[in-house]
């Protein structure tokens, strides 16, 4: 075995193991360590990327000294190893922007706490992308709730505390429902590895007994992760949640902690119930059809917001729509067009969320469109950047969304069972839709502030400069050129995709 | 179908009282009412396993008087599934504890939409 194969495991266990140890310093040495810390996972799991596109193979590792059928297991194939790689980053760019509203927002002697609830989200994260055992996946489930609730209370406000009831109720109802799928599934074919599950669930399925607890099953898992993940009906938490935490919460929230779900979901259609079976159940349809509702009345709510990260926040779910829309489409090609929109999303809103505080700061704080008018021209970085990432969610070419939406629109041709005209409606309403509020924000930001001179004085004198937030604005650039390198270079990371499909089979 | 269901009579219960605990962490306004919900819809799930897990007339697999043989003893993974779950629940029950203690210091109040709505208020 190669020394390599070992990098998942330690990259869990190093943000594990730095999560407990975080606790025992002080502010400064928790930055430090958890940039350290985030920064060698990250060339880990890029090393880990080079050496799978090199070898091919997917790999299992075993973990513990019980072999297969009864120990526990980690597999690490292209596909996972890339994202873990691309969650890393984006991880660190939404701390990076962030930084001086962490320090600024969160009481002193707490900040280093906001950095474990960091250091055991991208654990749990980086669990759920490789473990290859349905219960430990459960586990790390949970973990990334717990954390990501202590991420969005740890501004402490009314508005907050409230934002993480509501995220943890809706998260227990979904986990609630995932456990009991999972016990279910557990009893029918009498594993938890999820390469044993696949194997009995097709041999069950061949002989047409336990239909009706499978489907059953298969239902509870689907719907417990949709509810996770803020698909469309479930989506209550969401606004408050990302619209009042702090804006690196805000940014991995939305751009990592739901797609951790969305990927586990991908996971075990896949590895564990086997696409075919998943088709056949119909099961899809439903989250199509949720998909298709989400995308259309996630834009509407953002069009009738007057706060721009709530704006933000409800263009989430919109897009959270889309991935289940593709997920929903129930061809291979469906699925790659959903994992790109996984990638691309997560880079644009992080970058939204980044560049949205940066015009919010140079109004004066406000949240408020008609307080934002001209901030374009006070912060001219985060000008450009929330423009760029306004484009790339409309769709404009050379930007990342552009690329979702064109495999998503030829998934959908590619589609003969009847979903693709409501497919390809539902992408040009939304498209529309999307442009209506986003092209509103950059038109406001941009036009001269000359009749509300006057409230904004206090933003004029806050006027951001490179030389005052160096931090910021090189991370609003690497942000752009990770869109950028989405938007012009996908023919290799759709491949990329692709190929770690088939080794998921 | 009814046979079925009188020889799994254990499932049965645990099913409905999942359904119970599920609606009423949904729907209940009350916050206290909520955490009973989740916890009666976590143990449903712990009842369900145990269920399944136990075969009449065997024993758990601990090995004292040298009967090896297979068909003495149960399997011991839902067991552990068991403990495994109650740790997690015990974890996200305190944290639900916690956050209503911090919203009831803050608002005097468990319902969520007297909350909901005095939230607005704040923001006017």
């Amino acid at each position: 075995m190669d020394f390599i194969q070992n990098f998942p495991f330690f990259s869990i266990l190093l943000s594990l193991g730095s999560g407990v140890l975080t606790s025992i310093m002080n502010k400064k040495a928790a930055r430090i360590w958890n940039t350290f810390i985030l920064t060698a996972i990250t060339v880990m799991s890029a090393v880990l990327f080079v050496y799978m596109l090199d070898v091919g193979e997917p790999y299992t590792f075993m973990m513990g000294h019980f072999p297969a059928p009864w120990g526990n297991e980690i597999r690490a194939g292209v596909l996972e190893a890339g994202m873990a790689l691309f969650f890393c980053i984006v991880m660190m760019l939404s701390l990076k922007g962030g930084q001086e509203h962490i320090d600024a927002e969160i009481e002193e002697t707490k900040v280093n706490l906001y950095y474990i609830m960091i250091n055991l989200l991208l654990s749990s994260l980086l669990a759920l992308i490789y473990t290859n055992d349905l219960f430990t996946a459960y586990v790390f489930v949970e973990i990334n709730t717990i954390s990501a609730c202590g991420l969005i209370m740890i501004r402490q406000s009314g508005r907050t505390i409230e934002a993480a009831t509501r995220y943890m109720i809706m998260s227990c109802l979904g986990s609630g429902l995932l456990l009991m799928g999972l016990c279910v599934l557990y009893d029918i074919t009498g594993h938890l590895l999820m390469s044993n599950i696949k194997e009995s669930v097709a041999y069950v399925y061949a002989q047409g007994t336990y239909k009706v607890p499978l489907v059953a099953s298969i239902g509870m898992i689907c719907v417990g992760l949709a509810i996770k993940s803020a698909l469309y009906p479930f989506h209550t938490w969401l606004p408050d949640a990302y619209g009042y935490s702090t804006v690196s919460s805000a940014a991995i929230l939305s751009s990592l902690v739901s797609k951790g779900y969305i990927f586990l979901l991908i996971k075990i259609f896949f590895r564990v119930v086997g696409f075919d079976v998943i088709v056949d159940s119909k099961i899809v349809n439903i989250l199509f059809v949720f998909g298709l509702f989400g995308m259309i009345m996630g834009s509407v709510n953002a069009i009738l917001e007057n706060d721009i990260r709530r704006m933000i926040a409800f263009s989430s779910v919109a897009q959270i729509g889309y991935i289940y829309m593709g997920l929903g489409l129930g061809t291979t090609i469906g699925i790659v067009a959903s994992i790109f929109h996984v990638l691309s999303h997560a880079s644009t809103k992080s970058l939204l969320f980044i560049a949205g505080v940066g015009l919010t700061d140079a109004s004066g704080g406000s949240k408020k469109f008609v307080d934002l008018t001209g901030s374009g021209y006070r912060n001219p970085m985060a000008g450009v950047a929330f423009a760029i990432g306004a484009c790339s969610m409309v769709g404009i070419p050379m930007f990342s969304g552009f690329i979702s939406k064109l495999l998503f629109a030829q998934a959908a041709v590619a589609n003969n069972v009847g979903k693709q005209l409501p497919t390809l409606i539902c992408l040009a309403v939304s498209t529309v839709l999307n442009a209506i509020y986003f092209m509103k924000t950059v038109i406001r930001i941009y036009t001269p502030s000359g009749r509300n001179a006057k409230k904004t004085q206090a933003g004029e004198a806050a006027l951001m400069s490179m030389k005052e937030h160096p931090l910021y604005h090189v991370t609003l650039l690497f942000m752009i050129i990770l869109n950028m390198i989405l938007g012009c270079c996908s023919q290799p990371i759709v491949d990329w995709i692709t190929s770690g499909l088939a080794m998921f089979g | 179908m009814g046979g079925n269901l009188l020889a799994n009579y254990g499932e049965a219960v645990s099913m409905i009282l999942f359904g119970i605990g599920f609606s009423n962490l949904l729907l209940q306004k009350n916050l206290i009412k909520k955490i009973i919900g989740l916890n009666i819809m976590d143990t449903a799930t712990y009842l369900f396993l145990a269920e399944k897990g136990y075969i009449a007339g065997r024993a758990a697999p601990i090995v004292v008087d040298n009967v090896t043989s297979v068909e003495a003893y149960i399997n011991p993974v839902p067991s552990g599934l068991v403990l495994t779950g109650i740790v997690v629940s015990v974890s996200v029950t305190a944290l639900m504890l916690s956050l209503t203690i911090r919203l009831y210091r803050r608002y005097h109040t468990l319902d969520m939409d007297e909350i909901s709505t005095m939230l607005k208020k704040e923001d006017q």
